[in-house]
């Protein structure tokens, strides 16, 4: 035990020393121009550097390797995919500048760009595509092996042009090929190595717009301009650089004095939210998440305790006010979902009717259980103070139906550990859904996905064959009606059982200085965004 | 001069006391002016002091009420300020006291093993320990009194040293008392006052211990303490003002009360001392 809690004092201490003197030692950032026209619909200008935060400081860059929130956000703008998604979840050419799907849904065809070139100078083509698909990613990264479970073959056919077969239709395959996912990786400097040792993991080298500069530790990340980009004029910005500024207060401080100009999703506070976007020439859009709509989510477990009975749990969803702890803790952001799947999710039911908040009913249905109080721990999610704000009111709305709850606090080594070892009565957790059940939902719900060791699978420990037989079938039926009748039957089973506790659809504001112009313009945000961006004077 | 005559010439002390009453009192009173946990959501959030009828202090980021959280606060941190020095006093008077009385090998390993923690900076040993042992009221209690008992070992050993070579003792030894009883009955009782003075001191130290943990998030997350609130308080400090002011002036006054009664203990219990002085 000793040895995952040892963690929580180190980061902590280094923390609280960096903060204080960080915010003001950073240089200060070329004052932009305090522009409050709008200037969308001019024309975009080449130059200028944008200054803006990471948080945390992500453990590498090499995409692919790491999957890792941080890593996504500064490494989507060094690697590429072969597709791109817009804020509608449509599929736009990135690597790939077209694509043709045969009619029986087996045969994916792509056509890559002709002149696009790693950060090396070495030409992009399809044997690159073959190699991170064929042998990297089932190697390294479990999501991309999950959709490769599907596919028989890849060819590369000539030298730009790559041919997907599958075993099956594959409902979710056109859109599994986001830069995180499925990141394209250079063949010429993998191939035959170790590739969690390669001395090129420390300079990453991607076919993205930016290509990586430098990287002081606990500092910054400099990324440049790729001047061999395909795309002809893009980017328009000579380079990012990613401040690392652990303390919350300081990062809002460091917006507010023009240090940075853009500050992604999850780096203020939510209470710092309203009055950042107060100040003048601030901008901020709650776009560039659709791709992974984060999903909070309270772990109860099935298998063992009070939580394994289902009036439990059922009660459990009425006691929790969750419209409050949306507006008062998340300041509004978000959605209550009705059941397990997003709101925006693909094949959500719409008239599904979910738990309101009701706290008689909990009460009710805990009496009718014969709940004797037994002692229940919550873990709350040890990512910052609104996680903890959120775990005591839940803590409080459980008290007050009778529920005997005892929070205890955790680093995220211990978290991640209690989870995989699934020690626990309730937990906090968030989740993504990666735009299509088959890839973000089952994952929670297959009784397949319930062995411990990951804090990430069917940490619940639930068990339903008709569930499995439900999703199972639902991946792989064609068309898309089919599937939609599925999932609405899952989602009725899985509101009845209420398996886990379902929270909310995070809501993750991007704030910015208005003369930044066309910065969110994919599902995944700012993780590719910048590619676009463009300041004006 | 009785000893409450010589407490109270010190008028320091005096104030002291009289804080120190009415924080005890806030304890006592708490679940009876605020029979709901403080931890209830009962009112919107962010209400500035004075604002409401009832909720004089006004409420927190969630809507709590902030005087129903001072209150409950208060008996938090008088609890873990006694119970934790108890148990420092526990672990340092005893082996101040062999130490002193034995002197030789005896005091020598026990100094040595007293500065290697008095070596160690209080505060980080507490994060560590609290980190290892999980934030829980017990661990906080037991972190606290691990750093804090090396100062007692030092003063009751030099005081013991003193203390040993006496006419009286020579005559108790000599009566044939056990070296437990003149320990105990002999050297012990003579050297109670600086022990009470210091034990005085080591209650604020370890309430503003406690704050401080509590404030860097290793709090035992069950409890409304005072640390707790500020350091839940810390992120909005721009927008919401009392709800950091409000537990800080509760730790400043209890901090100077217990400052103050302990110099008038100090003043009372060593007449000499402050006549001198």
């Amino acid at each position: 035990m000793s040895a995952t809690s040892r963690r929580f004092a180190v980061p902590l201490i280094t923390s609280t020393l960096v903060s204080l003197g960080l915010a003001a030692t950073l240089p200060a950032s070329s004052a932009l121009a305090q522009d409050t026209t709008d200037s969308s619909s001019a024309q975009p200008q080449r130059g200028g550097v944008i200054d803006t935060i990471i948080q945390p400081e992500p453990p590498g860059l090499v995409l692919g390797m790491i999957q890792n929130a941080p890593t996504r956000t500064v490494a989507g703008n060094i690697y590429e995919g072969l597709l791109r998604y817009s804020t509608d979840m449509e599929p736009m050419p990135q690597l790939a500048k077209r694509w043709d799907v045969s009619e029986d849904g087996l045969t994916y065809t792509f056509y890559l760009q002709e002149n696009a070139k790693w950060h090396d100078g070495e030409a992009f083509t399809a044997d690159d595509v073959v190699f991170s698909a064929d042998v990297f990613h089932r190697e390294l990264n479990p999501s991309a092996r999950a959709v490769l479970e599907h596919v028989e073959s890849i060819e590369a056919t000539d030298e730009h042009t790559v041919v997907f077969t599958l075993k099956k239709p594959f409902g979710p395959f056109l859109i599994s090929f986001e830069a995180g996912t499925f990141t394209m990786v250079p063949e010429h400097i993998y191939a035959g190595t170790d590739f969690r040792n390669n001395d090129a993991n420390n300079h990453p080298i991607g076919t993205g717009p930016f290509q990586f500069d430098s990287w002081d530790r606990g500092t910054v990340i400099k990324l440049t301009r790729f001047d061999d980009y395909y795309e002809e004029g893009l980017p328009y910005l000579d380079g990012i650089n990613w401040h690392i500024i652990p303390d919350g207060a300081s990062r809002a401080v460091a917006y507010e004095n023009g240090t940075v100009d853009v500050l992604p999703y999850g780096t203020v506070e939510n209470f710092d939210v309203p009055r950042l976007t107060a100040m003048d020439n601030t901008c901020v859009t709650d776009k560039g998440h659709e791709y992974f709509s984060p999903f909070a989510m309270l772990w109860m477990n099935n298998r063992e305790g009070p939580t394994a009975d289902k009036r439990f749990r059922q009660a459990v969803m009425y006691a929790m006010d969750r419209e409050f702890a949306r507006d008062v803790l998340w300041n509004g952001m978000g959605e209550v979902p009705a059941g397990p799947f997003g709101s925006n999710a693909k094949f959500n039911d719409p008239d599904l009717d979910g738990y309101a908040y009701d706290p008689d009913k909990a009460e009710q249905l805990l009496d009718e259980m014969g709940y004797d109080g037994e002692e229940i721990t919550l873990l709350p999610l040890p990512y910052g103070e609104t996680w903890n704000r959120w775990a005591e009111a839940v803590q409080q709305n459980l008290k007050e139906v009778g529920i005997n709850v005892r929070t205890e606090a955790t680093d995220v080594g211990g978290w991640n550990q209690r989870l995989g070892e699934r020690d626990y009565d309730l937990a906090f957790t968030y989740l993504y859904q990666y735009g299509d059940p088959a890839l973000g939902i089952s994952r929670t719900y297959l009784s397949t996905n319930a062995e411990k060791g990951s804090p990430w699978n069917n940490v619940e420990g639930y068990q339903n064959p008709e569930v499995d037989e439900l999703f199972n079938s639902a991946a792989t039926a064609y068309p898309d009606s089919e599937r939609e009748r599925l999932y609405h039957e899952v989602q009725r089973i899985l509101l009845e059982d209420a398996p886990l506790g379902w929270l909310l659809e995070l809501g993750f504001p991007t704030i910015y200085r208005c003369n930044v112009n066309d910065l969110v313009t994919s599902a995944v945000g700012v993780n590719d965004g910048f590619k676009d961006a463009w300041i004006a004077d | 001069m009785t000893f409450f005559a010589r407490f109270a010439q010190n008028r320091g002390a005096l104030v002291g006391l009289l804080i120190l009453w009415a924080i005890i009192l806030m304890a006592v009173l708490a679940p009876l002016l605020f029979p709901e946990s403080p931890w209830r959501m009962v009112q919107r959030p962010f209400l500035p002091p004075m604002a409401q009828e009832g909720f004089w202090l006004g409420t927190d980021t969630m809507g709590r009420n902030v005087a129903a959280g001072l209150m409950h606060g208060a008996w938090v941190s008088l609890l873990i300020g006694l119970v934790s020095t108890a148990v420092a006093l526990a672990i340092g008077v005893p082996l101040g006291a062999i130490a002193g009385y034995y002197g030789g090998w005896v005091d020598d390993a026990l100094m040595r093993f007293t500065e290697f923690f008095q070596t160690i900076p209080n505060f980080a040993l507490a994060i560590v320990l609290v980190a290892i042992m999980q934030p829980s009221v017990t661990s906080i209690v037991l972190a606290i009194a691990i750093v804090s008992w090396p100062p007692v070992a030092r003063l009751v050993r030099a005081e013991f040293m003193s203390l040993r070579q006496r006419e009286y003792v020579e005559a108790a030894r000599l009566v044939g008392q056990s070296n437990l009883q003149i320990m105990l009955r002999q050297i012990l009782p003579n050297t109670l006052s600086p022990i009470i003075v210091l034990a005085s001191l080591m209650v604020a130290t370890a309430i503003l211990l406690e704050s401080s943990l509590s404030f860097l998030g290793l709090g035992d997350p069950n409890v409304m303490s005072w640390g707790y609130m500020i350091g839940a308080a810390r992120t909005v400090i721009r927008q919401a003002w009392w709800l950091s002011f409000f537990p800080g002036l509760a730790i400043l006054l209890t901090v100077l009360a217990l400052n103050l009664v302990g110099e008038g203990l100090d003043d009372a219990l060593n007449p000499k001392l402050a006549r001198e002085r």
